[in-house]
């Protein structure tokens, strides 16, 4: 059991308060989902009732971006994307590859300048104050960027360093924070031929040497087997409850619908969606899926009538799609009239399908 | 932690330069032979071996004894050396390999502190090894007078005048191709031919003007007159003169490629 990150992140001085820039408006009062069988346990409660204290009191922006764009040459990576990102929420950004994610990201995390629209991050111009800014921020970023000839203990250290962080405080610091990403048995082993999890772990690790007030993860679990990826997952909540504002890409659904407060999906360097992982599902998809396969295609092609019943239907080469609100009623009358399939599965629908819906199904590059 | 603590105060460019020294801390022993073993074995080959066989036919060089002429000639390309294996691997490693530059710049640090650290790396490795060069050379009693402390600052002189210039190259570069045409092109031909092992003047006279265009030649120049004791201001400021210009030169085509390269 590892420790919580209290004690350290406790004793921290008061975050300070976000100053100048553009007034930060308040952020979409986050929904409140009604009770469900899937918000029974701890963390859920837990999500409700920090996402309740903000509907009151919205917490002043932590970043700010109206109309940002990222060129490279003539190539327009990030084509005007607004959003903000309040404090402790967790902000996700889905997206397909390429979809101008980790541009978005370094922009933020002040390593990338900005090419047109504006953008506050603490409240500050990064172009300006960059320095002032990174000081608070944890990276993560897409490729690790450790040092593989140094030791575990001491890619922490030397990190701290760059911070200013006192020798000794690194030090200790770095203990409590192997013992949180479960690598205080590696920390005087060399970094190279620790697994990737390990490293990813160490990556973040490293990151929060420096107390940030704002996390940017890029991509944390890719790579990463199930195991590992769920430590992660439990070592990202703890740090949400600890009160750090938490921004996060993945490729995985399930990640962003149980960690992001609130989510954006961005497509062709635009945002195609925004909201939380509930209101995106019950604007963009229904309640439900039914996934129906037939044994040929001619049988599959019979059915399509069923269509009628659904709110949307989408014909894949190895199954239709029927998003309605009740799937049931539809498999009954698949039954009824006949059709029967193969296999036939009623689901709730999920951020995939909202992902696969705005995105596409068909890879892009 | 108080955000005064947080944020710090110490030049970002130390902080840089802190990296550098830890990591040589904790990898130091590889580089021991570079930096103390080689000055003996060579000044024991060159000058003893080699100046015997040198001395008996020729008498003196220049007015010394082989081993005393050849020793402050080893300092500078040992400078050259140092200069060149440090702007070369490394900053490709720090650059693509380790992105040791990347995580630096997801810090308070900024692109300049990111060289300027690097630099001022090079600057201290550039100290320690002609340090221990010119202990060598008071060892073999071969520094003559209190000049040749001078030649301390110009053997790190000599090896910035290389290492800013070539960073800049190698912060260009996706590969490591080059830096092998770097050593065989260039840092052998002028370890060769710069005037260490003998006089320039003993080149074909198409060749002296060549060898005095090079860096190394200003270095070997340099050092030999302060260790020798035999330096003129006038000479002595031409030759630093011409490895500051190499040198600043280096630094500025540095903060563009850097800055090209690191801001994206
Ligand atoms: N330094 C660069 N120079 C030129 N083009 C770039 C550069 N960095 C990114 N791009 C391009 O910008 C687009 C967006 O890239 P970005 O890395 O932001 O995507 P992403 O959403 O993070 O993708 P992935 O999920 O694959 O990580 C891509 O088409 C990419 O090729
Ligand atoms: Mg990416």
């Amino acid at each position: 059991m590892a420790p919580t990150l209290r004690s350290f992140l406790g004793t921290r001085a008061p975050a300070a308060e976000v100053t100048g820039g553009a007034a930060p408006g308040a952020p979409d009062a986050p929904h409140v989902a009604a009770a469900d069988d899937r918000a029974a346990d701890d963390r859920a409660a837990a999500d409700r009732a920090a996402a309740e204290e903000r509907a009151v009191a919205p917490a002043p922006a932590l970043v700010v971006a109206r109309g940002l764009v990222k060129r490279f040459g003539r190539f327009t990576a990030v084509d005007g994307v607004s959003f903000e990102i309040a404090r402790g929420e967790c902000f996700g950004f889905l997206g397909p590859n390429g979809a101008g994610k980790t541009s978005t990201m370094r922009m933020i995390a002040c390593m990338s300048p900005v090419s047109g629209g504006t953008l506050r991050v603490l409240g500050m111009d990064p172009a300006i104050d960059g320095t002032k800014i990174r000081a608070r921020l944890g990276l993560v970023p897409q490729e690790d960027s450790l040092d593989l000839e140094l030791t575990v203990l001491d890619n922490l250290v030397v990190y701290a360093r760059y911070f200013d962080v006192p020798r000794a405080d690194a030090r200790r610091r770095a203990a409590d924070l192997l013992e949180f990403a479960q690598l205080s048995e590696r920390a005087h082993d060399r970094v190279e031929p620790l697994s990737g999890g390990m490293k990813r772990r160490l990556t973040i690790a490293r990151a929060l040497m420096s107390q940030p007030d704002l996390m940017i993860l890029d991509e944390p679990t890719t790579g990463l087997d199930p195991q590992a990826r769920h430590l992660l997952w439990d070592r990202l909540y703890r740090l949400k409850q600890d009160g750090v504002t938490l921004v996060v890409t993945t490729h995985y659904m399930e990640e962003a619908e149980q960690l992001c407060d609130r989510l954006v999906i961005m497509d062709h360097g635009r945002i195609a969606a925004h909201g939380t992982p509930r209101e995106l599902v019950e604007r963009y998809v229904t309640r439900e899926v039914v996934e129906l396969r037939f044994a040929t295609a001619h049988d599959q092609a019979a059915a399509l009538p069923l269509g009628e019943l659904a709110r949307r239907v989408e014909v894949l080469p190895d199954r239709m799609l029927l998003y309605a609100d009740d799937g049931e009623q539809i498999l009954a009358e698949a039954e009824r009239r006949g059709w029967s399939p193969v296999s036939g599965l009623v689901r709730r629908a999920t951020l995939e399908d909202v992902f696969l819906r705005l995105t596409g199904r068909s890879l892009v590059d | 932690m108080t955000r005064a603590a947080r944020d710090g105060a110490r030049p970002l460019w130390l902080r840089s330069l802190g990296y550098w020294a830890f990591r040589y801390k904790r990898t130091w022993r590889s580089s021991m032979t570079e930096t103390f073993v080689e000055p003996v074995l060579y000044l024991a080959a060159m000058g003893i071996g080699l100046g015997t066989l040198v001395d008996h036919h020729v008498h003196q060089v220049q007015g010394v004894s082989y081993l005393a002429f050849v020793g402050p000639g080893l300092l500078a390309s040992a400078a050259m050396q140092v200069g060149v294996s440090e702007s070369t691997y490394p900053v490709m490693g720090a650059l693509k390999w380790l992105k040791t530059y990347e995580a630096m710049l997801a810090t308070p640090l900024r692109v300049v502190d990111v060289l300027r650290g690097h630099l001022a790396w090079i600057v201290l490795r550039l100290a320690t090894v002609s340090c221990a060069f010119l202990g060598t050379l008071a060892a073999f009693g071969l520094t003559r007078s209190w000049e040749a402390a001078v030649a301390l600052p110009a053997g790190v002189l000599t090896g910035v005048a290389f290492a800013a210039p070539i960073a800049a190259f190698s912060a260009t570069q996706e590969k490591d191709a080059a830096f092998s045409v770097i050593y065989r092109f260039g840092v052998v031909p002028l370890f060769l031919f710069s005037g260490v092992f003998f006089p320039i003047t003993r080149l074909p006279g198409w060749l002296q003007p060549l060898a005095q265009v090079t860096p190394l030649y200003h270095g070997v120049a340099l050092c030999r007159s302060l260790v020798l004791g035999d330096a003129s201001l006038a000479d002595s400021i031409g030759h630093a003169a011409y490895l500051v210009a190499l040198a600043a030169a280096g630094y500025a085509a540095a903060s563009a490629t850097y800055r090209r390269r690191l801001v994206v």
